[in-house]
C-alpha cells in the first residue's frame, strides 16, 4: 500500500483531526484562558455534538448507498419531514390532534415508527422506480419528489405541526441511555456497523459498489441493474424514515415544514466522508466521520459566537474542499 | 515530390504512470507525400497522434516542424502550427452549417459580429470537387462520406501544411473511398503532408508515397512504399512469424451447442443464422458499423432480440422476451465486450472484483461474500493468465490494455460458461499480450468450450479459427471453413455482400 492508498483510505480520518486542531486553536485564539477551550472539550459538549450528529447522520448512511451506486436522491429532507408527520399522524391514532389519546402504548409507538419507515421506504421506491424504468436522471426525478413529498407531508398534517401526546420515542434524543448519552445515538452507531457490513461484505454491497463504478459492467456480469437500483432507494427511504423518527423525537411534534435545505447537509457528510458523487466510492464509517465534522463545526461556531451564516460558508467551502481533493485523486489514477 | 522536410520527430517517448507507450518514435514527413503510418492497434499510432495535435505533451524526444521546435499543449497549438487532424470519428457539430462548422474555433470578428468566410469556404470544396454543396447546408444532413471532406474542407481553410487522416476510410464505401483518394492525390500536389493511419493494407499501398511502421512504441521500420510487399510490412508490424503470432492447440469439433435462426434486433442484425459446435472456434468478420457486435449483444441479452430463435443443446431454449445477461449467464454463455474501458471492466475496481464479479456465489455464503476466497481465486487466475499486477487487490486502470484484457478473459473462465462470445478480444493491446490470448482461445476450445470471435481484423481470424461467416449490414453470411474463403471472398462480402460462391479446393 502506497502512500497515496493510505492518504485516500483515511483522509476523512485526517479531516476530522485537522478540523478538532482548528477548533481548538480558534477557541484558545478568541479567549486564551482556557475556559471556553474546557467546555468545548468537557463530556457535555462531546454528548451534544454526538446526539446532533444523528439526524443527519443515519440519513446520510442511506444516502452513502444511493451515491455509492452513482445516485442523488434529493427528496430526503422532505422525506424526514414526511416522516415527522407519518409519526405523529400514527401516534394520534391516525388523526392531526392529540385530544382523543389519552395513553400511548408501546406497542402503538412500534406501530408509528413502522408507519414511517413504510412512508419514507415508499418514497425511495417511487424515486428508484422513475429514475430507473423511465430512464430519468435521479437529480431531476428527485427534483420533483422533492416538493411531491413535502407537499403530501402538508397535506396530511393539514399544514401546521401536528402535536402528539407525550411518548416514549420522545426521549430518544435525551441524554439517559448508557453513557449519559441519548439512545439515538446508539441507533446510529449500530445503523453505521450494519451498512458498514453490508458494504464490505455481501453481495448486495458488492453491487451497489460494482453498479456506481460501471453500470455496463455491472450488466455485463448478470446483475439486474434496474431491480437493484429500486432497491437501493428504498433502502436509502427507510434510513431516511429512521432519521425522520429521530428528528420527530428532538421535536416532540410532527412538523411538515422540517429538513428545508437537510438533503444538502446530508449530501455534504457523504462527500466530505470520501463519497463520490461519480459513484463506485464511500463508506459508512467516512460518512459518520462527514457528519461529525460538521456537528463539530456548528459546536465550534456556536462557542465563538459567530454567526449562521458563517458556519454556512465554512461548510459550503468544505464540501468543495472535500470534491476537489476527489478529483485530485481520480485524475492521477487516470 | 519536394524533398523539403516538413516533420520530423526524433526519439519520441511517452509513458502514462506504468505504461511506457511510446518507447522511440523516429519520423519524418515532406512536403507533398502521402506518408503512411503502420502499425497494429495498440502500437502507439493513437499516442503518436494525441501528441501531434497537442492534446498530450511527449515526455521525451524533439518534435519540429519546417526546422521550427513544437511543442503543442492544446489542439489549438497544433493548428496554429498547420497541423489538421482528421479523426476516425467525426468531430462536427450536426446543428450548424459547413461554413460555421469550418469556421469553429477559428472565427475573426469585426464589430464583435463573425465575418463571413464564404468565398474561402466555396473555394475549399471547389478544391475538393464539392461546387455544388452550399456552405449554409446543414452538416448534420450531409452522408458520412460528404461529412468527412468538410473535415479536410476545415484544415484547407485553416492553411494547413499536415494533415493527419486517422483510418479515413473505415466506415466509407469504395466509391466515397476512391473519391477521397482524388481528393488526397490534389491536396498533394498543392504540397500538403499527408500522414494516413489505416489498417487497410492494400489501400495503403495504393495511395501512399512513403511508410513507417511502429511496433510496441518504436519505429521498427521506414522507406519506400514502392520498394516493399505487403506480406513484408505485415513482417515488420508483427515483429514475428505468423506461426508464433497464431500458436495452434489441437482441439476436436463435436456435437452442436447452439444453433441460432434468423435472429433480428432493433437494427442490427438484420438476419443471422448460424450454428455453433462444441470446441468450434467461430469467427465473425464484417466492417464496422456492420452488426457483428450488435448479434452476440442480442444473444447475450444486452440489446433487444426482435425475432428469431436461439436453441441450445442443453435443452434451453432462449426466446426474445425473457433474454437477460443473468438468465444468458446462468444458460453457459458468457460475452467478452468490446469496450474494456467503459463496459468490459469497472476500471476503478480491484482486479480481484472484476475477476469475480459475474461468479460472487463462488464465494458467498448466504449473501456474505468471503474476501480471503475472493482473493485466493483471483490470485489463482492471475496466475494462470500470467497477469502483470503487483496485488489483485490493485485497480483495473493501473494495468496495461493487454493485462486489463487477461482480467476480463479470467472473468469469463471463472464463470466458467461453455459458450464465449469473445467481442474484439485484442483491441488495443500489445502484440505479445495479443499472442498468449490467441493460446488462451485455442485452450478453451481445446476444453471444450464453443466460441464466437467477432473482429476486424481479418489475419487474426484466419489465425485463430476454424469456422468464418462475414458480416454485411446486419446480414450473416454462411458459415465455412476458415480455409475456403479467399481474402477476395471475405472482403467482397463484406463491402458489398456479393453472395459467396465459396470453392472447394
Amino acid at each position: 500500500m502506497n502512500f497515496k492508498t493510505i492518504l485516500s483510505k483515511f483522509l476523512p480520518f485526517v479531516g476530522l483531526i485537522f478540523v478538532i486542531i482548528i477548533s481548538v486553536i480558534a477557541i484558545l485564539i478568541q479567549d486564551s484562558s482556557g475556559e471556553d477551550l474546557s467546555s468545548f472539550l468537557s463530556f457535555d459538549n462531546v454528548k451534544t455534538i454526538l446526539i446532533q450528529t444523528v439526524v443527519v447522520g443515519v440519513a446520510a448512511l442511506g444516502m452513502t448507498l444511493v451515491i455509492i451506486s452513482a445516485g442523488i436522491d434529493l427528496s430526503v429532507g422532505s422525506q424526514v419531514a414526511l416522516a415527522t408527520v407519518v409519526f405523529a399522524f400514527v401516534i394520534n391514532g391516525g388523526d392531526v390532534s392529540p385530544d382523543g389519546v389519552s395513553h400511548v402504548s408501546g406497542a402503538m409507538v412500534a406501530l408509528a415508527i413502522l408507519g414511517a419507515l413504510a412512508a419514507c421506504g415508499f418514497c425511495g421506491f417511487i424515486n428508484g422506480f422513475l429514475s430507473s424504468k423511465f430512464k430519468i436522471v435521479p437529480f431531476i426525478v428527485t427534483l420533483g419528489t422533492m416538493q411531491i413529498f413535502r407537499g403530501v407531508a402538508k397535506w396530511i398534517a393539514g399544514g401546521e405541526a401536528v402535536r402528539t401526546p407525550s411518548n416514549a420515542a420522545q426521549s430518544f434524543m435525551d441524554y439517559d441511555g448508557p453513557l449519559g448519552i441519548g439512545l439515538g445515538f446508539y441507533i446510529l452507531i449500530l445503523s453505521i456497523i450494519v451498512i458498514g457490513v453490508m458494504l464490505k461484505y455481501t453481495v448486495l454491497g458488492r453491487y451497489m459498489y460494482a453498479i456506481g463504478s460501471s453500470e455496463n459492467t455491472a450488466r455485463l456480469c448478470g446483475i439486474n441493474v434496474e431491480r437493484r437500483k429500486i432497491g437501493i432507494y428504498v433502502l436509502c427511504g427507510l434510513l431516511t424514515g429512521l432519521a425522520g423518527v429521530l428528528q420527530y423525537s428532538f421535536l416532540g411534534s410532527g412538523n411538515p415544514t422540517i429538513g428545508v435545505g437537510l438533503e444538502l447537509n446530508i449530501i455534504a457528510a457523504v462527500v466530505i466522508g470520501g463519497g463520490s458523487l461519480s459513484g463506485g466510492e464511500g463508506s459508512a464509517i467516512g460518512t459518520f466521520i462527514g457528519a461529525l465534522i460538521m456537528a463539530i463545526l456548528g459546536s465550534t461556531c456556536t462557542m465563538l459566537g459567530a454567526e449562521t451564516y458563517v458556519q454556512e460558508i465554512i461548510i459550503g467551502s468544505i464540501v468543495i474542499i472535500a470534491v476537489g481533493i476527489d478529483r485530485l485523486k481520480h485524475l492521477k489514477t487516470a | 515530390m519536394s524533398s523539403r522536410k516538413v516533420l520530423h520527430l526524433d526519439g519520441v517517448h511517452k509513458r502514462f504512470g506504468p505504461v511506457h507507450a511510446l518507447r522511440g518514435v523516429e519520423l519524418d514527413v515532406y512536403a507533398g507525400e502521402v506518408h503512411a503510418l503502420i502499425g497494429e492497434n495498440g502500437a502507439g499510432k493513437s499516442t503518436l497522434m494525441k501528441i501531434l495535435s497537442g492534446a498530450h505533451l511527449a515526455t521525451e524526444g524533439s518534435i519540429t516542424i519546417n526546422d521550427q521546435p513544437y511543442e503543442p499543449t492544446c489542439p489549438q497549438d497544433g493548428r496554429e502550427a498547420g497541423v489538421a487532424m482528421i479523426y476516425q470519428e467525426l468531430t462536427l457539430a450536426p446543428h450548424l452549417t459547413i461554413e460555421q462548422n469550418i469556421s469553429l474555433g477559428m472565427e475573426t470578428t469585426r464589430l464583435g459580429l463573425i465575418e463571413s468566410i464564404t468565398s474561402k469556404v466555396e473555394a475549399a470544396l471547389k478544391l475538393l470537387g464539392q461546387d455544388d454543396l452550399s456552405p449554409k447546408t446543414l452538416v448534420g444532413r450531409l452522408n458520412i462520406g460528404t461529412q468527412q471532406l468538410i473535415e479536410i474542407a476545415r484544415a484547407i481553410v485553416s492553411d494547413a501544411k499536415i494533415i493527419i487522416m486517422d483510418e479515413p476510410t473505415s466506415s466509407l464505401s469504395t466509391e466515397d473511398t476512391q473519391a477521397l483518394f482524388a481528393v488526397i492525390r490534389t491536396l498533394r500536389a498543392q504540397g500538403i503532408a499527408i500522414i494516413y493511419i489505416s489498417h487497410f493494407l492494400e489501400e495503403v499501398q495504393d495511395i501512399s508515397d512513403r511508410y513507417t511502421i511502429l511496433r510496441d512504441g518504436e519505429t521498427c521500420g521506414t522507406g519506400m512504399m514502392d520498394g516493399v510487399t505487403i506480406p513484408e510490412i505485415i513482417r515488420m508490424m508483427v515483429g514475428r512469424n505468423l506461426d508464433e503470432m497464431y500458436p495452434h492447440v489441437a482441439h476436436e469439433i463435436g456435437d452442436l451447442v447452439m444453433s441460432c435462426n434468423h435472429l433480428r434486433g432493433i437494427d442490427f442484425p438484420v438476419d443471422a443464422s448460424f450454428e455453433l459446435h462444441q470446441g468450434e472456434i467461430l469467427g465473425v468478420f464484417g466492417l464496422v458499423g456492420a452488426g457483428r457486435s450488435e448479434m452476440l449483444r442480442c444473444l447475450f441479452g444486452l440489446e433487444t432480440l426482435v425475432d428469431g430463435q436461439v436453441q441450445l443443446a442443453n435443452g434451453v431454449k432462449l426466446s426474445e422476451d425473457r433474454l437477460s445477461p443473468k438468465r444468458a449467464l446462468d444458460a453457459g454463455l458468457d460475452l467478452l465486450s468490446e469496450d474494456r474501458k467503459s463496459e468490459g471492466l469497472a476500471q476503478r475496481m480491484s482486479i480481484a472484483v472484476n475477476t469475480t464479479l459475474s461468479a460472487l456465489y463462488k464465494q458467498s455464503k448466504k449473501g456474505f461474500i468471503n474476501l480471503k476466497t475472493e482473493k485466493t481465486i483471483a490470485d489463482k487466475w492471475a496466475k494462470r493468465l500470467s497477469t502483470k499486477c503487483h496485488s489483485t487487490l490493485d485497480a483495473i486502470s493501473t494495468l496495461s490494455g493487454g493485462n486489463q484484457q487477461k482480467v476480463a478473459v479470467g472473468r469469463l473462465m471463472n464463470h466458467d460458461s461453455s459458450i464465449l462470445f469473445l467481442d474484439e478480444p485484442t483491441r488495443g493491446i500489445d502484440v505479445g499480450s495479443k499472442a498468449e490470448i490467441y493460446q488462451l482461445i485455442q485452450q478453451l476450445a481445446a476444453d471444450g468450450k464453443s466460441i464466437i470471435i467477432v473482429s476486424s481484423y481479418l489475419p487474426e481470424l484466419q489465425g485463430v479459427c476454424d469456422t468464418l461467416a462475414v458480416m454485411y449490414r446486419g446480414h450473416l453470411s454462411e458459415v465455412q471453413s476458415v480455409d475456403s474463403w479467399t481474402n477476395d471472398q471475405v472482403m467482397a462480402y463484406a463491402t458489398t455482400g456479393a453472395p459467396v460462391s465459396v470453392s472447394v479446393s
